[in-house]
């Protein structure tokens, strides 16, 4: 009786315990965010996101930095998207488990662990320097897209395995070629989720800071690109620079909530619409 | 006629399509190749230009140490250099040499000892007068360009060690930029890597294994349904942003609580890396203890134990490879973490002594420095040669981690 006790007794600590931890770690997260909203929800207005950066960036607004930001997300994405999606597929409908795929799997495992400034540093040394491209759209676009390579690789491979083996064999037994069915059969089935990780690396890419630092980002530039041979200003950068090293770090605090604020938004919408791709998805799949 | 007709008639379909099948399938296999070309690219780019350092001499431009010929000293390291020209070695017996106080001559000394006129308008007559005033001063250490060295100089020219593996590895002084030779010594950048990154991960350990047991175990299938989500999507937030968090948050704090002059210190970054560590940490480890088949807790439960003893005596032992996993793929994530590290931390190069004080990481050193590295100097080089150390630590750890969930898939 008293050995049950305290089974329960231990039990209920526990369980109380790993509550109230997780809830504290959602609370972190929640005061996190809570409080970046809070303080510069009030400086987001239609000015601040269609505006030149004024007065040593403490007033105006942020156009030139989202511009440039959206360049280099479709920059990367024309580059990782393709090709990502490409791989992903060879990977899973054409190599058995040979050496090969093994061996790209390492690579690609290895590549999403590479950390952002070693991506920074490797384009630094290949795109502007080796190649020519100097600080540019072209320089930064390639390095983050290589960083989002894995990403892409690995959902492409995930939604394919999703998709029962029936379905391949269903369409090679009418007659079907592998292209044909990969064409026809895996890939439109597939598609919801490859263009769900789509949208979370396009998230990654959009808040990275550290391999655009010396590839393409501009510490102030007031216009817009007009080759891809140009610097611009970005996002997470431009939220780096005026917190850090702006000329007045006091009164560009408003510029830098705004500016967390607009990435946070970014990532909060990216996610969003993900998870409505999913649920959508879920629920398609139940019906049949 | 006929035989024109025979290359003009098309080939059969089955042909062309066999070609097309073969054509993409080759594209496809050109792409996935590209990823594989890439990790040899970076390993090929990082390390040219890193392992270059190791043959530069320390030495600041085409600069030369000239020496007094009766001094005894002929060689000098790096480390002499400097504690010789910020005057804290005053004696050659300190260096090897004659009990003899060093006498510093820099270009900045220049006026002090010739007047212009006797330099000549180019300085033609310079490199003469230099070495008649390093023979005429036997204590006398001077460190001038090239070109004003003497063609037939009777003083010597005293030789400097290359950087080497061990001075750069072991070295405890990082100035890059030092004059006249640079200090490129990464054990305090390593150490401070490694502090904030460990103390990161054992703040962030316990909290995050708790709220993984809490979701994938205890809690209500409508909460976890809450929780996943919003874990994502922390997940996701940049580093920036977290960065800019601890800087007016967790700094300000820091300072106040502990009294401190400066808030930016290893525990700022330890903290904001734990927060940036947890989704990592609770994902994986979730995915872990919920792989524990079902037969096995229901076969706990069937013998009359609690589900917390099921959990601690049965799902945590099943799933302890995963969950190491995830405590190293997060150490992983914090080494290689640059933009929260490097706006919280203070970014002071020296060798970490506690928590409380500034320190620098690896990454952070890279972005602070990389910017005004001149591209191809021995500062730029010793950078990369930071970026090859990291990429060997995370490239170790990948590699551990992935030999880890094969173990849990052998089993």
């Amino acid at each position: 009786m008293q050995s049950d006790l305290k089974k329960i007794l231990s039990q209920s600590i526990a369980f109380w315990t790993f509550r109230i931890l997780s809830l504290a770690v959602m609370g972190i997260l929640f005061s996190i965010l809570g409080f970046i909203i809070v303080k510069g929800i009030g400086v987001v207005s239609w000015d601040f996101i269609t505006k030149m950066p004024e007065d040593g960036m403490t007033k105006g607004g942020i156009y030139p930095a989202i511009i440039g930001t959206l360049c280099l997300i479709a920059g990367s994405m024309l580059f990782a998207f393709p090709i990502g999606v490409m791989s992903g597929i060879y990977i899973f409908e054409y190599t058995k488990d040979s050496w090969y795929r093994r061996f790209v799997q390492l690579m690609t495992a290895n590549l999403a662990g590479v950390p952002s400034i070693v991506f920074g540093l490797f384009g630094m040394a290949l795109f502007v320097n080796k190649l020519g491209f100097g600080d540019s759209i072209l320089a930064g676009s390639l390095t983050l897209g290589l960083l989002a390579l894995p990403v892409v690789i690995r959902t492409t491979e995930e939604a394919l395995k999703a998709i029962d083996n029936s379905y391949r064999e269903a369409s090679y037994a009418l007659g079907a070629t592998k292209l044909q069915t990969i064409k026809r059969v895996t890939l439109p089935m597939a598609l919801p989720n490859i263009i769900t990780g789509l949208i979370l690396s396009i998230g990654r890419v959009s808040g990275e800071t550290a391999p655009i630092l010396f590839t393409v980002a501009a510490y102030f530039l007031p216009k817009l690109p007009t080759s891809v041979f140009d610097q611009v200003m970005a996002l997470p950068y431009h939220l780096y620079v005026i917190s850090t090293s702006g000329t007045n770090i006091a009164e560009s605090r408003g510029m830098a909530y705004g500016t967390a604020v607009i990435l946070i938004l970014i990532v909060l919408i990216l996610n969003i619409i993900a998870n409505i791709i999913r649920r959508f998805l879920t629920k398609k799949y139940k019906t049949n | 006629m006929r035989l024109l007709l025979v290359l003009v008639k098309p080939l059969p379909l089955t042909v062309i399509k066999k070609i097309l099948n073969k054509t993409i399938e080759g594209v496809l296999m050109l792409s996935s190749t590209i990823t594989t070309l890439t990790v040899l690219l970076i390993v090929l780019f990082l390390f040219k230009e890193g392992v270059s350092v190791f043959k530069e001499s320390p030495l600041d431009g085409d600069n030369v140490i000239v020496l007094n010929n009766q001094n005894d000293v002929n060689h000098l390291s790096a480390a002499d250099i400097k504690k010789i020209f910020d005057q804290e070695t005053t004696n050659w017996k300190l260096v090897g040499g004659a009990n003899d106080s060093i006498l510093l001559f820099t270009f900045n000394d220049l006026s002090n000892y010739f007047s212009e006129e006797e330099l000549g308008p180019e300085f033609e007559y310079l490199p003469h007068k230099m070495d008649s005033l390093i023979e005429a001063n036997p204590g006398m250490i001077a460190v001038f360009s090239k070109k004003y060295l003497d063609k037939n100089h009777k003083s010597k020219v005293a030789t400097i060690d290359n950087i080497s593996p061990k001075t750069f590895l072991l070295g405890k002084e990082w100035f890059p930029t030092a004059n006249p030779a640079v200090q490129l010594g990464v054990l305090p950048l390593i150490l401070g890597t490694l502090y904030v990154s460990i103390v990161a991960i054992l703040i962030a350990l316990p909290i995050g294994l708790a709220t993984a047991i809490y979701i994938a175990e205890v809690a209500h299938p409508k909460i976890r349904a809450i929780y996943k989500p919003v874990i994502e999507l922390l997940a996701g937030i940049p580093s920036v942003v977290y960065g800019f968090f601890g800087l007016i948050v967790i700094v300000p704090l820091i300072q106040k609580i502990f009294d401190l002059p400066v808030g930016e210190s290893g525990l700022a970054g330890a903290i904001v890396l734990a927060i940036m560590a947890l989704p990592t940490i609770i994902t994986v480890t979730e995915d872990a203890l919920r792989n524990t088949p079902r037969a096995m807790k229901e076969a706990s439960l069937a013998l009359g134990a609690t589900q917390w003893q099921t959990i601690y005596k049965v799902v945590i032992p099943y799933s302890a490879s995963g969950i190491s996993a995830a405590a190293i793929l997060g150490i992983g994530r914090a080494i290689g973490e640059t933009m929260a590290v490097l706006m919280v931390t203070g970014n002071a190069a020296v060798m970490p002594h506690s928590l409380l004080e500034p320190l620098r990481t690896i990454p952070a050193t890279i972005a602070a420095e990389l910017g005004e590295a001149p591209a191809n100097g021995i500062h730029y080089k010793a950078l990369f040669g930071l970026g090859c150390i990291l990429f060997i630590i995370t490239m170790v750890i990948n590699i551990w981690v992935e030999t880890i969930s094969k173990r849990r898939v052998n089993r």
